[in-house]
């Protein structure tokens, strides 16, 4: 890359900004009169309810159960072998076959199933974020496999999405997972499970 | 530093229709399968949206507050682009600027040449279509292969998208098996049109390519511009894997795309999925801030025209457009024609405003005139773009444009002229509309010459009233 | 009150009919109505085609015309559309503060017909009696710059003897779009053929609607289908009584 023209191309386009803004135009502040952060409760029914409209499959249980809940889920899917990230609460471990990080993308394309935890859920759009905290693993870690089982206790629901926007980290690599992958490509008909995990199971814990 | 006076559009790339709206619309109003499939395609879209949009309380809040977040970010853009590059450099990121689209695709070129790789997996991305991106890598050796299943299905048919959201929106499910057949390596011979089983298709098809892929290059809905972190909206997953899988990352993005804080695209993230999809939230959104993950990470700003927008008090408020194609699915002007007959990759009524904005109204002078005023973009726009404002306005500037390239007054120019004289002197006003009466004598014929021909072809004139309201008043209107 | 009538342009020339029968109903309500013949146009075809400048005048000439009233009246949601949300900035824009000022202050004393008598005289029921099967088309100016909602729809379903029966996607535009009927005529023609589809699925022998330049466009597709369907103006309607039922 000459130097000399990225410079010149980044000041000329600085100065055109400069020229077409001559008028100086002065908008109104933005009146943030939406429901904005804490405005309103969090509703875990709406959760499930959003989920399953994703078609999702969303499972319940008791914080002291998850463990065994979690071997039912991947007993009753018929997952042999399943990718848990580092940081996942031991508490939880199902009696499975584990696989552990780091893993490579080949390996995770060929066990084809991963349980993770979520940073925060959004109750109104059925959503799930993903952060890259403890339990969650490097993005490609929720995508490559075609079955993917995450794990939100309830205290994690939040009402709306400004409520995690709120809470969450900008300059963490964000996921936003709202449902399994899907397509309206096509006559506008949504398909779902197109190249991200065709299945999405959701244990909400508590 | 030199001063370079007000700017004037210098776009390249696909804006400019090589023909005049009227006559690329003729051809798509022939074909009565396009017109079904997107009559239908509208009709759900549009009844999905309604059903979202009716869900949320704070719709018109949002609605204003996504408009003023980004009336503040053009308002200082100067200052929000600087930010956004001292965070993305911070972060690792290397970021590039581009006055048109041929800076902006030799840009790409080197970056991927530097990377080592003769092939790309691409995000759908409006910015790189609209510099034609994957023509600029062909001429340089370079295979782009586009992830999205509309993209592919439109770059395996050899064809042009239509749709900004849906680029394959005027394809139905056997013209899609069909190219799938043709085109696709190693494709099942036995596939059948079930959108599922294309859907399938495309994936086995990608799988493989998504592992490999040494460059990926995407396109951008957001950029925060206090904490450098990029956003994509999608649906199919093919985003995730391009944005984290591939050594190296290239985004293209419209100088425009920025918010300013963090908290801004708390807006968004709610107007957008339910505009474009007509989805509470899409399956997935990816934000990553600089060098994520070990990657290497390009940002390329691209102009090509923004800053002429920019410089236009009455236009530039198109540069909130957050590309959700609400605007498209309520057009009813678009529900006819689609996308091919704009001739730019901004189809529809945002197409409309922006392509003659990004190009000079010069190079498409017909594009303002597409459109029957109707106002259903405008409520539709989740950032509150005037469209139809903005229609006349650019409609005024095509009228100037001809003006001062046509030393005599168009015939229309003539005819305008001589009705607003009449108009503002109501005697001969009276006495023209009493002339108009004697289109009872052409009734019959139907025909008229042109440009009256033109309403004639379809619709019977009005049966002239035996005398004008004016002259009824003055005989015996007054009286009570 | 006085009240003047703006008939528009093409009232005052093709369908004198409709001005009729708006200052019939208004001063069967009881009021005062004058019909100014200084009156011509108010620009909206020029600034819509691109002449902006050349509306000026006109919107000099409106305001001259109607300041000296309480209210101005017009059977039309598309002009009225323009004299509220043009008029004003034509004027600024050629730097006449004066103008923009005075226009603005007409502006807010002028109303599309269906406004007026519901939000200034407060009636819904103006004694009209119509005994035909009418569908309504909303007008896309009255319907998205004016905001009348379901104002027309009340006035009809007061009128006597009326049969209102529901238009399938109403709120579509009938393709007419002033200028684009001709720029873009096939588009234009594509898009009536929708709306009369939907209009005849009504089985209706009236459409309705608040335009007039709306119901030439539809009456004109209508006419060469010859589909046995009439055009009638909302006025026509609430002017219509026992005593003068067609």
């Amino acid at each position: 890359m000459n130097e000399g023209a990225a410079t010149s191309a980044r000041e000329e386009i600085l100065s055109r900004i400069r020229t077409a803004l001559g008028d100086r135009p002065s908008p109104a502040p933005v009146a943030r009169d939406y429901r904005v952060a804490g405005s309103v409760p969090a509703d875990v029914e709406q959760f499930v309810d959003r989920l399953v409209d994703y078609r999702a499959t969303v499972h319940r249980c008791g914080s002291d159960e998850p463990a065994l809940r979690l071997k039912e889920i991947l007993d009753a899917r018929g997952v042999p072998r399943l990718v848990v990230p580092d940081g996942f609460p031991p508490a939880w471990l199902p009696a499975a076959s584990l696989v552990t990080e780091p893993v490579s993308t080949e390996t995770l394309d060929e066990v084809g199933a991963v349980l993770t935890t979520c940073a925060l859920a959004v109750a109104e759009t059925g959503t799930i974020v993903l952060d890259a905290g403890p339990g969650q693993g490097p993005r490609a870690l929720t995508l490559v496999p075609d079955y993917h089982l995450c794990v939100v206790r309830a205290d994690q629901v939040r009402a709306i999405v400004p409520d995690a926007v709120a809470e969450l980290d900008p300059r963490a690599p964000l996921t936003w997972i709202s449902g399994p992958s899907a397509t309206s490509d096509i006559e506008l008909r949504r398909v779902e499970g197109v190249h991200g995990p065709r299945t999405l199971d959701v244990l909400i814990v508590g | 530093m030199t001063f370079l006076g007000i700017p004037t559009a210098s776009s390249t790339g696909h804006l400019r229709a090589p023909r005049t709206f009227p006559e690329a619309a003729h051809d798509a109003l022939g074909n009565a399968q396009l017109r079904r499939n997107l009559g239908d395609a509208t009709a759900t879209i549009r009844a999905k949206r309604a059903g979202v949009v009716a869900e949320l309380p704070d719709w018109e809040q949002l609605r204003a507050a996504g408009a003023a977040i980004k009336d503040e970010t053009l308002a200082h853009l100067d200052e929000y682009l600087i930010q956004l590059e001292e965070q993305v450099t911070e972060r690792g990121g290397v970021v590039h600027w581009a006055r048109d689209a041929d800076e902006a695709n030799r840009t790409v070129v080197e970056l991927v040449r530097a990377a080592g790789a003769d092939e790309v997996v691409k995000v759908k991305s409006m910015a790189t279509q609209e510099i034609a991106l994957n023509e600029a890598l062909a001429d340089a050796g370079i295979t782009a292969l586009e992830t999205d299943l509309a993209e592919l299905i439109v770059q395996l048919g050899h064809d042009a998208p239509s749709h900004i959201l849906v680029p394959a929106i005027h394809r139905n499910r056997s013209e899609i098996r069909e190219i799938f057949l043709r085109e696709m390596a190693g494709v099942d011979p036995a596939l059948t049109d079930d959108p599922r089983a294309l859907a399938e298709a495309a994936r086995t098809y990608l799988r493989r390519k998504f592992l490999s892929a040494q460059v990926a290059i995407s396109g951008a809905n957001f950029a925060v511009a206090e904490a450098g972190t990029l956003c994509v909206f999608e649906s199919e997953g093919n985003g995730r894997m391009c944005l984290t899988l591939p050594r190296t990352l290239i985004t293209v993005m419209g100088i425009e795309k920025l918010v300013p804080t963090w908290r801004d695209l708390e807006v968004f993230l709610q107007t957008l999925p339910r505009s474009s999809t007509g989805e509470r939230m899409n399956p997935y959104t990816s934000m990553w801030t600089g060098a994520t993950e070990g990657q290497q990470f390009h940002l390329v700003l691209l102009d090509n025209g923004r800053t002429a927008t920019l410089a236009d008090p009455h236009g530039r408020s198109a540069l909130r457009c957050i590309r959700c194609s609400a605007c498209l699915n309520v057009c009813p002007v678009y529900e006819r024609t689609g996308g091919h007959a704009y001739g730019s990759v901004y189809p529809g009524p945002i197409g409309a405003v922006l392509s003659p904005q990004l190009t000079g109204v010069e190079h498409n002078p017909t594009l303002p005139f597409a459109s029957s005023l109707c106002g259903a973009c405008f409520d539709a726009c989740p950032v509150a773009i005037d469209i139809p404002s903005m229609l006349i306005h650019l409609r005024a500037q095509v009228v100037d444009a001809k003006r001062e390239a046509h030393h005599t007054p168009t015939p229309e120019a003539a005819i305008m002229a001589a009705a607003a004289w009449t108009m503002n002197r109501p005697r001969w006003w009276a006495r023209g509309l009493r002339a108009a009466r004697l289109s009872r004598f052409v009734r019959r014929r139907r025909a008229l010459p042109p440009p009256l021909s033109a309403w004639t072809a379809s619709r019977d004139l009005p049966d002239p009233p035996r005398e004008t309201l004016r002259d009824w008043w003055q005989r015996e209107g007054g009286v009570q | 009150m006085r009240i003047a009538v703006f008939a528009t342009c093409l009232v005052d020339g093709l369908f004198a009919d409709v001005g009729k029968a708006t200052i019939a109903l208004l001063r069967r309500l009881g009021h005062d109505v004058d019909l100014p013949l200084e009156q011509t146009c108010c620009g909206q075809m020029h600034v819509n085609t691109g002449y902006p400048r050349e509306a000026l005048p006109l919107v000099r000439r409106y305001v001259d015309t109607f300041a000296r009233y309480d209210a101005v009246v017009a059977p039309s949601g598309s002009c009225t559309g323009a004299i509220r949300h043009q008029h004003a900035e034509l004027a600024g824009a050629a730097g006449d503060a004066t103008l923009a000022e005075a226009a603005r202050e007409v502006a807010s004393r002028t109303f599309e017909l269906s406004e007026f008598l519901v939000d200034r005289l407060g009636v819904t029921d103006v004694g009209a009696y119509f005994p035909h099967r009418v569908t309504y088309h909303p007008t896309c100016h009255s319907l998205r710059l004016l905001r009348v909602g379901d104002r027309p729809y009340r006035l009809l379903r007061a009128v006597r003897g009326i049969e209102l029966v529901e238009l399938p996607s109403a709120d579509a535009c009938c393709g007419f779009g002033g200028t684009f009927a001709l720029k873009n005529g096939e588009v234009s023609t594509a898009m009536l053929a929708d709306k009369m589809r939907c209009i005849l699925d009504t089985g209706a022998g009236v459409c309705a609607a608040g335009d007039a330049s709306c119901l030439m466009h539809i009456g004109g597709g209508l006419s060469r289908l010859q589909a046995g369907v009439r055009t009638v103006h909302l006025a026509e309607i609430l002017a219509s009584t026992e005593s003068s039922a067609a």
